[in-house]
């Protein structure tokens, strides 16, 4: 099942960038495919036992966290803003390195974790190793904003909801 | 109707002085946009500020971590906001072929959306095993006492 | 008006990359140039859109627009591999020197 929902996705690429819907076009598109597909079908999702249906789901909760993250991302470009252009907001910026420990299992859900950190205002992930975060912030307010943890939750309640309640 | 319209134009080119002519075409091809129109220009305008930003922010900030921030974030967002509203503008006809570009822009802006912290990242982590060590209070308050 | 508009967006994004190629020339650091050509690069990838909007034909400057923007991706994070691993090397010759001592 894995290797047609690779194919289906290369074909939905395929028809995108090559803009023409003749006969000759899609043909040379399926076979070019099915050739990736063969070749490389076991480069995409890592952990194959999670049956469709839950795929499904994770993949409608991913779309519903995007408008969030695109909020968040805009607040972060207000921050940046504040801070380049106004004196006061220079002065107020104090950067350090801030350590963090996940609950975070699967290497995908460390990198949805990770680059949500990037794109929160003021804050940078600068390391991962095993479950350790390290993490550049620009002031104290921005600190206490990360160590409450509210990112990790969310991201923790799409990918893996068997992690929260055990904690 | 619109060949009338612009050997109209013409005509009165040759009449009367540039100025005039000037304006009067730029408010009858303002009459011409739709509401989708200036929304996209709008949001090209909100990308050129946050670029701005960015732009000074690596011009102003103290080292290279800081620098990072504005870099990382400014660059993604005025991006993404310059790209739609271009995306929005250059739909004349909303038939297939335009649909498709404007998925494409759209497939150009998820792309950035996803590298740009990867690439941050990358570079951060480079920097960090290269023993540039973040800036600590002292020579923050040096740098910002250069400032004043 | 599309024109104007392209202009306008055009002119100011090389306006607005002076500052960045002031950080490019005297950078004290080499991770301060590749992020400034990254930022570049990225802009570029939306000044090629801009072009393609001026002479009608988005349809064909967005493939270059990718294209760009993946070998932009591409430069930035082989060319930190390359510092990163050129470092380690460093540090073991350090250390190594050191033990010999």
């Amino acid at each position: 099942m894995y290797p047609f929902v690779v194919f289906v996705l290369l074909l939905l690429n395929w028809i995108i960038f090559s803009g023409k819907f003749d006969a000759f076009h899609l043909g040379l598109g399926v076979i070019s495919c099915l050739f990736v597909t063969w070749i490389s079908q076991d480069f995409l999702f890592y952990d194959r036992s999670k049956g469709l249906k839950e795929r499904m789901h994770e993949a409608w909760a991913f779309l519903c966290y995007i408008p969030w993250l695109t909020w968040e991302v805009v607040l972060a470009n207000i921050h940046v803003l504040k801070l380049a252009m106004t004196n006061k907001g220079y002065m107020e910026m104090a950067p350090r390195v801030v350590t963090i420990k996940t609950i975070l299992k699967t290497d995908f859900a460390k990198f949805v974790f990770a680059n949500s950190i990037t794109l929160t205002p003021g804050t940078i992930t600068m390391l991962v190793r095993g479950d350790i975060i390290h993490v550049h912030v620009m002031s104290q307010f921005l600190e206490d904003d990360l160590l409450s943890g509210a990112i990790e939750k969310k991201v923790a309640e799409i990918f893996e909801p068997g992690v929260l309640q055990k904690a | 109707m619109l060949k009338k319209k612009r050997k109209e134009q013409e005509r009165k080119m040759k009449d009367s002085s540039f100025i005039p002519v000037l304006a009067e075409t730029m408010t009858s091809s303002l009459n011409d946009l739709n509401i989708i129109q200036i929304f996209g220009f709008l949001l090209g305008v909100l990308g050129l500020i946050f670029f701005l930003g960015a732009a000074v922010g690596m011009l102003r900030f103290p080292d290279f971590y800081t620098r990072m921030h504005a870099a990382g974030k400014g660059d993604s967002m005025s991006t993404m906001l310059m790209l739609s509203g271009l995306g929005l503008v250059t739909m004349e006809d909303y038939s297939l072929g335009s649909w498709l570009v404007f998925v494409k822009i759209m497939g150009i802006v998820l792309f950035i959306y996803l590298t740009s912290p990867t690439s941050t990242h990358v570079l951060m982590k480079a920097a960090f095993e290269d023993n540039h060590m973040p800036l600590d209070e002292k020579d923050l308050k040096k740098a910002k006492g250069k400032k004043k | 008006m599309i024109d104007w508009f392209a202009m306008l967006v055009g002119g100011s994004l090389f306006l607005f990359m002076v500052p960045l190629l002031y950080r490019i020339w005297v950078g004290p650091t080499a991770y301060d140039r590749i992020l400034a050509v990254n930022v570049i690069g990225t802009k570029t990838a939306v000044l090629l859109v801009v072009i393609g909007a001026l002479f009608d034909r988005v349809h064909m400057f967005v493939d270059f627009a990718i294209a760009y923007a993946l070998l932009n991706f591409l430069a930035s994070v082989v060319v930190s591999r390359y510092l990163n691993r050129t470092a380690a090397e460093r540090n073991v010759e350090e250390k190594t020197k050191g033990a010999r001592a």
